[in-house]
């Protein structure tokens, strides 16, 4: 996708992040751990999807011509996506899904709220929107947190495990470059520089209280942004987007 | 997979409702969690403003045995109902 304004591409990143989480999130269903669960999941699933819409929609709206929220999704290859590597990696056991929502979750809640005050009026609207169900996903992974942190010493462990193999994929959520640095300068985009110090501490609170360590791993990876992405990001879209790339412009 | 788990009864009051329904059971490992489910399996269309989920074990509910006992002897007392009294004008919901 190029030639791209700065808007659309901004706005295309935040689909993709959406997009991504929200399939990973998607291949619980019928497979979660009990049927109370399962529709949680899903309905989760479900509000990423819905809010990746919402931003296509717009850059497509943006982009104009024949453009449409399935070219996004559907019309692009592994290095056109600009998610954040941390969404794409596979969803691992159970633990490892609830860590990540909660780490990403932490993070886009005060993300979407500073998003509100955005001078871009419909990024200011779908944050509004998106950020109440954050809210929710929030209490829901907090909840998770404290239960399997503090639960069985398997539970403890196999959190413990999937926060290691995680964090080194958090510094990424705070990076910006050049083109969001010259969108924040004109408020429409958000500075997420300035939301590490209040992420960390809504992580670390929960943590403690769920016995869990801090990571301390020294290493971090970044790329999603430039299309340099995980392995297991081409796997997901072959999923993604296969009734599309066989049957192009398929219809329910 | 429910074994460890706690069957909760779930109760909504919808938007125009003026008291709270019974609308199904789930499983949950606290009452926290149970409301949460309550959230994301009953109300997913709209249907409530209000939740209640009560822990099945603290119901005690009656039984078939009962019924002779329990309604039987209200069949012969017609003048408990309040079938003839014509409501004040503005009581809509009694």
């Amino acid at each position: 996708m190029k030639g791209l304004s700065d808007t659309a591409r901004f706005v295309v990143r935040l689909g993709d992040d959406s997009l991504i989480m929200g399939h990973r999130v998607s291949e619980w269903a019928s497979r979660a751990p009990f049927l109370e669960e399962d529709l949680g999941l899903t309905n989760v699933a479900l509000d990423f999807v819905g809010r990746a819409r919402m931003f296509y929609q717009y850059a497509a709206e943006i982009v104009g011509g024949g453009c449409t929220e399935d070219t996004f999704a559907f019309q692009r290859d592994v290095r056109d996506f600009t998610n954040l590597l941390l969404v794409e990696l596979p969803r691992g056991d159970f633990a490892f899904t609830i860590a990540r929502q909660f780490l990403y979750d932490a993070y886009i809640s005060p993300y979407f709220g500073a998003l509100k005050n955005s001078t871009d009026a419909r990024l200011s609207a779908i944050a509004g929107k998106a950020g109440k169900e954050t809210t929710y996903h929030l209490r829901r992974g907090r909840e998770w947190m404290l239960r399997l942190g503090d639960g069985t010493t398997e539970s403890h462990e196999r959190m413990q495990k999937a926060l290691d193999e995680l964090w080194g994929y958090t510094a990424e959520l705070f990076e910006v470059d050049a083109l969001e640095e010259s969108l924040i300068s004109e408020g429409v985009a958000v500075d997420s520089r300035l939301l590490r110090e209040q992420w960390l501490s809504t992580v670390s609170t929960t943590l403690g209280e769920a016995t869990l360590q801090v990571p301390t791993t020294a290493w971090s990876v970044n790329g999603g942004r430039t299309g340099y992405h995980t392995e297991s990001l081409g796997y997901l879209l072959a999923e993604l987007q296969f009734m599309q790339r066989a049957y192009p412009g398929l219809r329910w | 997979m429910t074994d460890h788990l706690q069957l909760y009864e779930v109760f909504i009051r919808s938007r125009r409702g003026l008291d709270h329904k019974h609308v199904g059971s789930l499983h949950a490992d606290d009452p926290e969690q149970a409301l949460e489910y309550a959230r994301d399996v009953y109300t997913r269309r709209g249907e409530g403003v209000s939740i209640w989920v009560v822990a099945s074990r603290n119901i005690t509910a009656s039984q078939e045995s009962d019924c002779e006992s329990f309604y039987d002897p209200l069949d012969d007392k017609p003048y408990r109902h309040a079938a003839m009294y014509e409501l004040p004008e503005g009581v809509d919901s009694l």
